[in-house]
């Protein structure tokens, strides 16, 4: 019961920050998807952070590690605090910077203008909510099975059929429409705003956790040491081939064509606001990884009244809940932590849904309706309650293909994110090579998406996991074939016209000597969102 | 210094590819961390300073002039062709 109340007053709190964002909203299409370009650099870093990590970042990296060993931290963490910060650095800023100069909302847009070609967008439309979908459902499913396993004894009267469990149907529509509603509300900005909440939560529980954790175990050092003599292996990376670890450092590229990222970027004050994201992000990760990888080893071999704390065969989802509810014995403390930690890991879920939902009804507003419609026949009001009605519709089919609980969703999820790295040297070739034409990208998100079928395919649909192909991770092989189409019918097929590489490698204006407030800012801005904007 | 960050960042991808100590427990660093993972949580350390010295060295200053008060106003180009 007490998990229960904690995961209520948690919801609450949530939805009561998405209302109080909406008395910030200036009504307009660019407030409501972009948050009129002033977001601050502590909003952007906890966004971007709330929204590359989802639930994996705590349960998935305890779990892994538990199975694995070390090496996941090396594998996931460390790549990408490399990565994600060099997409931030160098592809981010470039983007954020076109999209402020000519008005962009979605990725869709500043691809079809940077290479002046309506098929590319045709083309990319599908392709990018496609991706998008399985991603969102992982996370609705994620959500309902959490909050189902963590109010077990809850209600008994009530939901007799699940031992007093919220069942996941419940469950998945109560995480859907405290979503909905900050989405619905506060839009970008909402998210912003909860995204940032939501990542102090989970980091803080994360470390929270990780000490009454340590205690415990009679202290980190003792910890070791009884892994050490028990499975010495889970300290080392012996089970794990070398070439899967190097290949493994592709995936985290897919961050710099996640089109709700993209979003993120542009709600950005300015270029400056970015610099805070490039060098914490590694920092946060570090934070929240480490201490994760270290409870998931130490499982292997913590024992409470002589037996296994996490018995052989059990589900690797569930070692981290094990841990805390067992070593915490049921306390009152102990029930509490597991309310907080459900809390937790159901912030990172919910800091990655929101803005996928946002992003999809963005695309379908922008990119379907304002595109084919003509954006002039939209006024600002008539774009808002479009998004919104797409935002609500996007909702209400992601829950809908939830309650299929399609099997192998979780292993869908990498398979996504080596879509999107395929996507990587076209939005890299994008920001960087004058060369690239339209109809060598076409071809090569093309082949994207050919080869992620075909090895898809040879995966047996995701239920061979992985399938590594040639040693190596299936993304390796999309990121080659893409990058080397792209070259080559680049080098083969006409180059951009010179208005269109002026316009985006043209020479720059000078800086100005006094930063103002974001150019597109269509409304004065009030003190109290004067003082919002510092974040 | 431009040429010095990219070197850095490369070394550091190069540097991520720890094969030396990968069957490797020993040494503990406090008696907790394995090298392995301690190595890799070093190089987050070790990313956040590159990051840290490519936002202070290699800034994109250029990319700022959006802040300009005479830039232009926008013109939204969602009608390409």
């Amino acid at each position: 019961m007490t998990a229960f109340v904690v995961i209520l007053a948690y919801l609450a709190l949530l939805l009561a920050l998405g209302l109080v964002s909406n008395r910030f909203f200036r009504g307009t299409a660019t407030d409501y998807f972009l948050a009129s370009r002033g977001i601050g650099p502590f909003l952007l870093v906890m966004s971007l952070f709330g929204t590359t990590m989802t639930a994996f970042a705590l349960v998935g990296s305890t779990g892994e590690s538990w199975k694995e060993g070390i090496g996941v931290y090396g594998m996931l963490a460390s790549s990408s605090g490399i990565v994600h910060s060099a997409c931030f650095f160098l592809v981010g800023i470039k983007l954020w910077s076109w999209g402020k100069r000519y008005g962009y909302v979605t990725q869709i847009q500043f691809f079809r203008d940077r290479f002046q070609s309506p098929m590319l967008g045709l083309l990319l439309f599908p392709i990018l909510v496609g991706l998008v979908i399985p991603y969102l459902l992982i996370g609705v499913i994620g959500a309902g099975i959490t909050i189902e396993k963590a109010t077990v004894g809850a209600m008994p009267g009530l939901f007799p059929g699940t031992h007093g469990a919220i069942p996941f149907w419940f469950g998945a529509a109560l995480t859907c429409l405290i979503v909905l509603t900050y989405v619905f509300f506060g839009g970008v900005r909402g998210t912003a705003w909860a995204n940032a909440f939501q990542t102090i939560v989970f980091v803080g529980l994360g470390v929270v956790t990780f000490l009454i954790i340590t205690g415990k175990l009679g202290g980190a050092q003792a910890a070791t040491a009884a892994v050490m003599q028990a499975h010495p292996e889970k300290l080392t990376r012996a089970g794990l081939s070398k070439l899967h670890f190097t290949t493994y450092l592709l995936i985290p590229l897919s961050v710099a064509m996640f089109p709700h990222l993209f979003q993120h970027w542009l709600t950005a004050r300015s270029a400056r606001t970015f610099r805070l994201s490039v060098v914490a992000h590694p920092l946060l990760i570090l934070l929240v990884w480490a201490p994760c990888v270290l409870i998931g080893v130490w499982a292997t071999a913590a024992m409470i009244h002589g037996k296994p704390v996490v018995p052989p065969g059990a589900n690797e989802n569930a070692v981290l809940g094990l841990m805390v509810n067992r070593l915490t014995g049921g306390t009152y403390g102990g029930q509490l932590l597991g309310g907080l930690l459900t809390a937790g890991i159901l912030a990172a879920i919910m800091s990655s849904l929101d803005s996928q939902f946002l992003c999809i009804g963005s695309i379908f507003t922008h990119d379907v309706v304002g595109h084919y419609l003509g954006h002039e026949r939209l006024s600002e009001r008539a774009r808002v309650v479009i998004g919104r009605g797409f935002v609500i519709l996007v909702v209400l089919v992601t829950y809908l293909l939830a309650l299929t609980r399609p099997g192998g969703i979780f292993t869908l999820g990498v398979w996504t994110f080596s879509g999107f790295a395929g996507l990587f040297p076209v939005v890299l070739a994008a920001c960087y090579w004058k060369r690239a034409s339209a109809a060598g990208v076409i071809a090569s998100v093309l082949v994207t998406a050919g080869t992620w079928l075909w090895l898809f395919a040879r995966a047996g649909w995701g239920a061979e996991g992985q399938a590594m192909f040639l040693g190596m991770m299936p993304v390796a092989t999309i990121v080659a074939a893409s990058s080397a189409v792209l070259v080559g019918v680049s080098l083969l097929t006409p180059a951009p016209s010179d208005l269109t590489l002026s316009r985006f490698f043209g020479r720059p204006r000078p800086v100005a000597a006094t930063p103002t407030r974001a150019v597109t800012a269509d409304v004065a801005a009030t003190p109290a969102e004067k003082w919002v904007g510092k974040f | 210094m431009r040429t010095l960050i990219i070197i850095a960042i490369a070394l550091l991808v190069v540097l991520h590819q720890d094969f030396w100590w990968w069957d490797r427990a020993q040494p503990l660093l406090w008696g907790v961390l394995p090298i392995g993972l301690a190595w890799h949580a070093g190089l987050s350390l070790a990313a956040a300073a590159l990051w840290l010295a490519a936002v202070k060295w290699c800034w994109p200053a250029h990319l700022e002039v959006e802040d300009d008060p005479a830039a232009p106003p926008p013109t939204p180009r969602e009608d390409a062709p």
